[in-house]
């Protein structure tokens, strides 16, 4: 598979979407792990009512990158995974961490297009 | 400041030195306190529970020390009494002067003068050092005679027993535990003993205890006709007081013996006190710890100025021995004048219960329960009260249920009779604030001691109002063991209809593993099969247990720890070729860490075709069934440990369930496998095999507990078979067996009458359903071998399957790989110190 390719159709001065995988790859609360093009990593999910979230797949708590291998859910109705490492919950949407709020992951934002899923990097800390 | 002496440093000298410095708190007396043995105090009362792993610092007490003024001598005691100088000489020759002094020398355990009484091979069981010696003979004992059926003979042939040695026990009078037991409750507490495997020869005395040609103890003769072929002897026909320094000083002393005390716990000499076992009350010298520390407080407000008295002594008892209940309180053999008797002697259902009242049937005086002594924590509080109701209402089950409600108590009974604590006390608690049973013994100490009471604490806090929650999570308002009956009575397969039909939400890292569990438990097919992959938690995901750096380590199974060199050089050359980390594992396999995620198939694969399959180390399924080498080599066995360890994993292999279940079985009772420090623990007599149940490692240790005895092949099998399949309906989230039995209303023998009486009528479906589980079990790992879509999950990157990540690196320590620290990213990061989760 082809990693890098940049597809720039649409894309803003600070925002380049990648193709992260194809749709059919990506099950609702079954995360997958994305390489990035500088070598970090996200953590793609479909939620259960097929939304789409990326964040950071770094754990900011063991640093091990295992955010996409965590258990998707809600908290309150607010869609979350939780770390398989010593299960702090995140928001999906936000980021922020419901144990220690001081404490956010880096979203980014995601897309389905003709059965590609894509993610904008270059724009960290943005929401989706 | 004055100084006061204590001579003694048993249960009851420590309490009178606490309860001074409680009420002394301006420093108003020094105090030195001579103690004989090297160790300071110890919980003597819990001495048995040496056997069940207890250490000598288990059983000690507080540390006096901390105390300021207060002096502990140890390994010295009193020699002589100047009271005209008031002056104590001391063993080590030391002079010590006092403006008070107190005794608290206890007794000593009285061995009758039979001939051969002082062989090699007769013991005491008062201390620890006896029991070291206890065991110490038990090494190459195989028969054992106790002489003396009360509480404490009944101890002692239980250590015996649990030391794997024949026990015989020798009981002048003609029932069991006649101080405590009336007849009635003796026949049946004989039959019940007798099951557990111990002989019992009552209304017989021991004649005489006879050497062997090595000098050691080879035989006992029990009264007329009776010869027991027996290695060791254990003495605990009761105790004398030890009041040779009273004597020797002159004190008054009682007429059986003990120094005289008055209700001030004063002796003749004012300025002396007694208290305990070697002081004498009216005339009674009592034998245990609950008068002793009454007197003790007695003692010690005297001395610091109040005006106390000891009057009576509460003798009520209660034990669990063996699994069998006792319970004997107030007037138990009805000596007061004109006393009536309630009994209901329900032989075929093994309980007896007799309640004394008063003429007039209005006033509940004492009793004695056998069998089933739950009724207890209820009755005991009513004695010298007036009756709720019809007293065979009170211990007849299906009746009222049993017992009284504890809310028929008034405000001044004792709930807790072991700390003291009144219904008014754990009333005003509740109404304080305290919601739950926790919090409940954290502040008032009920319940902490014997935990006979726990119920009625669940009952009191239920009477408040307070309502406890039995909620999984914010998504499902039920209990686990909730959710197995709906999953059971409804037959929903998959997590999406349960949370629909029965929760809300879309669940969460509580809800999902937990459900993940119970349909795997009910036979739900592969747990990486669908929607169920993304219910499972961390190790259950990737059938692996993640490490720190979010590599994962491989766990084949190997059943019972028994390995063919063929398999461990396929072992050794995976580890060699994927440059994993090994080690030996405490429960005898090998554990190979360090593998990323998308090596797992490959490694599985090499594992697969040489014979292994999964080892469920990332379930909360059975682990392992640890074995010693049994019969098949060890000299010492008496049956095949190894052959019944491997027949057990092979047969719950792969068993979802609430927790991590783990089993030993050992050959003998030397117990190399560690089997009672597992959940399920088979010991092998030689008469068959002793289950235990309960047991386990880990942040709070517990020793199994003895379910069954000599139990021949398919009894042990069917036991552990329903004993699993019902912990695994019933049993909370993440809860081991040991607090199961200990939550499940009537403990373990509720259990036990569930599993071996099969109370509930389920037994069949228990069995049928573990059948189920057997003749199903597949290797999880050959399963996701042969299916591709659940061996694509295993990539490091959906967009690069085959890029290690660049995050994980390895450094070497002692020649193997182990994680190095990982690369920043410039991400944000925490440390947080590594969690075994």
């Amino acid at each position: 598979m082809s990693v890098l390719t940049l597809d720039t159709t649409d894309a803003t001065a600070t925002q380049v979407w990648i193709p992260a995988c194809a749709s059919a790859s990506l099950a609702p609360e079954r995360g997958v792990a994305i390489l990035l093009p500088d070598g970090s990593q996200a953590a793609l999910f479909r939620t259960f009512d097929g939304n789409l979230y990326a964040i950071d797949n770094i754990d900011p708590f063991s640093n091990a990158a295992v955010m996409a291998r965590g258990i998707v859910g809600d908290r309150g109705g607010e869609p979350t995974v939780a770390s398989p490492m010593l299960k702090q919950v995140f928001s999906l949407r936000s980021g922020v961490c419901f144990d220690d709020t001081t404490v956010r992951q880096t979203t980014y934002p995601v897309r389905e297009r003709d059965g590609v899923i894509e993610i904008a990097t270059g724009s960290k800390g943005g929401t989706s | 400041m004055r100084q006061l002496l204590v001579i003694g440093n048993g249960m009851v000298g420590h309490r009178l030195v606490e309860a001074v410095r409680d009420r002394d708190p301006d420093g108003a007396w020094h105090i030195v306190v001579l103690g004989e043995e090297p160790r300071p105090a110890y919980d003597r009362v819990a001495l048995s529970s040496y056997f069940d792993g207890a250490s000598a610092d288990d059983l000690s007490l507080s540390d006096l020390s901390v105390h300021p003024n207060v002096q502990l001598r140890l390994g010295e005691g009193a020699a002589s009494i100047d009271r005209d100088a008031r002056r104590v000489t001391t063993t080590t020759g030391a002079v010590l002067t006092y403006d008070a002094l107190v005794l608290a020398t206890g007794s000593s355990p009285f061995v009758p003068p039979v001939p051969g009484h002082d062989l090699p091979g007769c013991h005491v069981y008062r201390t620890i050092e006896d029991l070291e010696a206890i065991t110490a003979s038990a090494r190459t004992a195989r028969t054992g005679v106790v002489v003396g059926g009360g509480l404490l003979g009944l101890e002692a042939a239980n250590a015996l027993r649990l030391l794997g040695v024949q026990a015989h026990v020798v009981e002048l009078g003609a029932h069991l535990m006649p101080a405590q037991v009336d007849e009635g409750g003796g026949a049946l507490l004989d039959r019940l003993i007798s099951e557990t495997g111990i002989h019992i020869h009552t209304g017989a005395g021991i004649g005489a205890v006879e050497a062997g040609a090595d000098g050691h103890v080879e035989r006992v003769r029990v009264g007329e006709d009776t010869e027991i072929d027996a290695d060791m002897v254990v003495f605990s026909v009761g105790i004398r007081p030890r009041d040779d320094l009273a004597r020797a000083a002159g004190l008054d002393l009682g007429p059986r013996g003990g120094v005289a005390i008055d209700s001030t716990c004063r002796t003749s000499d004012p300025a002396i006190y007694a208290v305990g076992e070697c002081a004498s009350a009216q005339g009674t010298v009592y034998g245990l710890v609950a008068p002793g520390n009454a007197m003790a407080e007695v003692a010690a407000d005297q001395l610091t100025g109040g005006d106390a008295e000891f009057t009576s002594a509460d003798t009520s008892t209660k034990l669990k021995l063996i699994g069998v209940d006792v319970a004997s309180f107030g007037d138990a053999h009805a000596r007061t004048p004109n006393a009536l008797e309630v009994a209901l002697n329900d032989a075929p259902g093994r309980r007896y219960a007799k309640l004394v009242v008063s003429d007039d049937a209005t006033t509940l005086l004492g009793g004695v329960l056998v069998g089933d002594a739950s009724a207890y924590a209820s009755l005991r509080p009513l004695v010298g009260r007036e009756l709720p109701g019809d007293p065979l209402d009170l211990i007849a089950p299906g009746r009222s249920g049993g017992g009284v409600g504890v809310g028929a108590l008034p405000d001044d009974a004792q709930v807790c009779s072991c700390n003291a604590v009144t219904k008014g006390t754990l009333v005003s608690a509740i109404e304080g604030g305290a919601c739950d049973v926790a919090t409940l013994k954290g502040c008032t100490n009920a319940g902490t001691s014997c935990g006979s009471c726990v119920p009625m604490l669940k009952t009191l806090l239920a009477e408040s109002g307070v309502e406890q929650s039995n909620a999984l999570c914010e998504h499902f308002a039920h209990s686990r063991a909730e959710l197995v009956q709906i999953v059971m009575a409804t037959g929903i397969t998959t997590f999406s209809e349960l949370i629909a039909a029965h929760g809300s939400g879309r669940g969460c890292d509580i809800c999902k593993p937990a459900v993940a569990s119970i349909l795997a438990s009910l036979g739900g097919g592969h747990i990486l099969e669908g929607e169920q992959a993304g219910l499972q938690d961390t190790n259950d995901r990737f059938l692996a247990n993640m490490q720190r750096n979010g590599t994962y380590s491989v766990v084949p199974r190997v059943p019972g720890g028994e390995i063919t060199p063929e398999k461990l050089v396929t072992l050794g050359e995976v580890a060699r070729e994927f440059n994993l980390y090994s080690k030996i594992t405490g429960a005898q396999r090998i554990d190979l860490l360090g593998a990323r995620v998308e090596q797992l198939p490959a490694i599985w694969r090499r594992l697969v075709d040489a014979g292994f399959e999964s080892g469920h180390a990332y379930g909360k399924a059975l682990r392992t069934v640890k074995s010693c080498v049994g019969t098949t080599w060890c000299r010492y066995g008496v049956q095949d440990s190894v052959g019944m360890a491997v027949e057990l994993e092979l047969r719950y292999r792969g068993l979802r369930s609430p927790h991590k279940i783990k089993a030993g079985v050992s050959g003998c009772a030397r117990e190399c496998a560690e089997a009672r420090s597992k959940d399920v623990g088979v010991i092998a007599t030689e008469h068959g095999w002793n289950l235990y149940v309960g047991g386990n490692g880990g942040f709070r240790p517990r020793h199994a507990e003895l379910f069954a005895s000599d139990l021949d092949h398919d009894t042990l099998v069917r036991y552990i078979d329903r004993f699993l399949m019902f912990y695994i309906r019933t049993a909370d989230r993440l809860q081991r067996t040991a607090g199961w039995i200990e939550s499940m209303e009537g403990g373990l023998d509720h259990i036990r009458s569930v599993v071996i009486e099969d109370s509930l009528g389920i037994g069949a479906d228990l069995e049928a359903a573990m059948e189920r589980h057997v003749s199903t079990y597949t290797d999880e790992w050959r399963g996701v071998l042969e299916d591709p879509d659940k061996l694509e999950r295993f990539v490091s990157f959906a967009n690069a399957p085959d890029t290690p990540d660049p995050t994980i690196t390895f450094d070497v320590e002692r020649d193997q790989p182990v994680p190095g620290e990982p690369v920043s990213l410039g991400m944000p990061t925490r440390h947080q110190d590594h969690v075994e989760v």
